[in-house]
């Protein structure tokens, strides 16, 4: 490395770390300062470190309404990412090895969900006619429609890299479809599976405004949610507030500690096109 | 007889189902919800009363030309900023790993914890900022209770908060950029600069097309970081389509708050496919 490149480097750090570390910072700082010290919002350490105090008062904050969100929001995206993957590979299949009209459209239509905006209300009027407004059931199929574009994007660009000739043994050997696909396909697909998994969890626990439009009141409340409650209700404990935003960041940080790869690799499909 | 296929397109029936129940049928139906009188009791067929108010109300209006503001701005700094970065990033420096996650976080957190955060930091008088402004002897301005500046300071934090998106694609687009290119440059005498312009921007044009479609598509949709950080006040001076459709919403005005989800839909439609369709035309002819 040459001694141009160290210094640079020097200063892409500094100015890296005013810009995009300190923020965090002055987010942890604050989640352990008292209220009254932490109201003052200038950057300075503690005058009494009261990090578990706070910690405990966040969590049993509105009759643990934090510990109900957690489960809340992962039933969710578990149950979502379950559905996503197994419904999104068997499009994403078809459309890949049956290139005929009918594929073109429905993929064209799955693309175009990428794009468009949900309509919001009529999608409540919807919801209400199926009885699954205000239901966690609802939020999970919600959130399998709208990821399923990214989903099916991704799988049937993986898919394409998978040789044919595996199905063609598996149909000489007399499998039907569902077993090509659930016993020969399915199993390849870890790599990708393994992304959208990632990077989808992240997006469905991070979702503010679906849950907000779809999942209104106290018992069906989401992790996102449990903040936007908080500015209301203690505008002069911001120490909370920060705690609250520091402890629904940890599962998306450890994702992003453990995962680094598989986020990449998602977040830059269809980048490059060949 | 014909064979049947081994990929049958009963395949597509499950996750049809739920796409065409809870996506499909609701874009359609708002095409006609948008022209009734619609609260939670019923709906009367209104003509086009929702969208002329949509164009004549002055904060409406403003809320249209606020969402257009809002994306290109957004959309295109992290354009600039995003590959500016990228180049940085790939340059070999010091610590180049560590700025990539760094730079990249933000992307990871949640909206909302990031619109208070700054709230609190772009407080007038007792924020993080206009305090370290006040220091070097700069007197901040109001980020986000001035009516002229809030949504431009909203601009910022999403760009802050997305930029990283917008490196990490471009990162991957300048990996295929082949060395050869670089070395046949600077034997015809080039300079860094104009291998940056004559090189790197025309080879990097299919991660610019995506950056500039993904946060233009980002950034007309946008709702939760403009309602953390100022539910589209002071006024209406940041309100945005997406913060009218919700604010309609809970008035009541179902009808209104469809025909802005109908606006939105065309605005992206007739913004952003002929942009994505000249993009990569000019892709190929490159």
């Amino acid at each position: 490395m040459t001694r141009r490149g160290y210094i640079i480097g020097a200063i892409s750090l500094l100015v890296a770390f005013v810009v995009f570390v300190i923020p965090f910072l002055f987010v942890a700082i604050n989640a352990m300062k008292t209220a009254q010290d932490a109201s003052s919002l200038d950057f300075s350490l503690p005058e009494r470190w009261v990090f578990w105090e706070n910690l405990v008062t966040t969590v049993q904050t509105r009759d643990y309404a934090l510990l109900l969100a957690y489960w809340n929001s992962i039933v969710i995206t578990v149950c979502a990412i379950a559905l996503l993957v197994v419904f999104g590979a068997m499009v994403g299949f078809v459309i890949q090895r049956r290139p005929s009209r009918t594929s073109r459209v429905v993929y064209a239509f799955i693309l175009a969900g990428l794009m468009i905006p949900p309509a919001v209300v009529p999608t409540i009027w919807v919801l209400q006619g199926i009885n699954l407004f205000k239901t966690l059931n609802g939020m999970i199929l919600i959130q399998v429609a709208y990821g399923l574009g990214f989903t099916v994007l991704l799988y049937r660009a993986f898919i394409s890299t998978i040789p044919r000739e595996l199905d063609e043994a598996a149909i000489i050997d007399g499998a039907k479809p569902w077993q090509i696909f659930f016993r020969v396909v399915l199993p390849l697909l870890k790599p990708v599976t393994l992304t959208i998994i990632v990077v989808q969890s992240i997006t469905i626990f991070n979702d503010f405004t679906h849950p907000l439009y779809y999942l209104p009141g106290r018992e069906n409340i989401t992790v996102q949610l449990t903040l936007y409650n908080f500015q209301s209700q203690f505008v002069s404990q911001m120490n909370l507030l920060f705690m609250n935003i520091l402890l629904i960041t940890i599962p998306p940080l450890l994702v992003f500690i453990f995962f680094n790869r598989q986020i990449v690799a998602g977040m830059t499909s269809g980048a490059v096109k060949g | 007889m014909r064979r049947k296929s081994p990929y049958p397109y009963w395949f597509f029936l499950p996750a049809g189902a739920i796409f065409l129940v809870l996506f499909i049928l609701p874009t359609v139906a708002s095409f006609y919800f948008s022209l009734t009188y619609w609260d939670p009791f019923e709906a009367r067929f209104a003509g086009w009363d929702n969208y002329v108010q949509f164009f004549s109300e002055p904060f409406l209006v403003r809320g249209l030309t606020n969402t257009l503001v809002f994306a290109f701005l957004t959309s295109g700094l992290k354009t600039v900023l995003g590959l500016l970065l990228a180049v940085l990033l790939t340059s070999g420096i010091f610590a180049q790993g560590f700025l990539r996650s760094v730079v990249f976080f933000p992307v990871l957190v949640s909206t909302i914890g990031v619109g208070l955060l700054f709230q609190e930091l772009m407080h007038p008088t007792e924020g993080a900022i206009n305090l370290a402004l006040a220091a070097v002897g700069i007197d901040g301005p109001g980020w986000l209770t001035n009516p002229s500046l809030a949504l431009i300071s909203v601009a910022l934090v999403d760009v802050w908060r997305g930029v990283g998106l917008a490196t990490l694609i471009y990162i991957a687009g300048l990996a295929t950029i082949g060395q050869e290119y670089y070395e046949a440059a600077r034997i015809d005498g080039a300079t860094r600069l104009q291998q940056f312009w004559r090189v790197t921007v025309p080879l990097v044009r299919p991660a610019t097309t995506t950056v500039i479609i993904l946060s233009l598509i980002g950034g007309l949709r946008l709702f939760d970081l403009i309602w953390a950080m100022t539910r589209g006040g002071p006024g209406f001076s940041s309100d945005v389509l997406a913060s009218v459709i919700y604010k309609q919403y809970q008035a009541g005005f179902w009808g209104l708050s469809t025909a802005g989800n109908v606006i939105l839909f065309l605005m992206i439609a007739f913004i952003v496919a002929p942009l994505a369709w000249w993009l990569n035309r000019r892709e190929l002819e490159a």
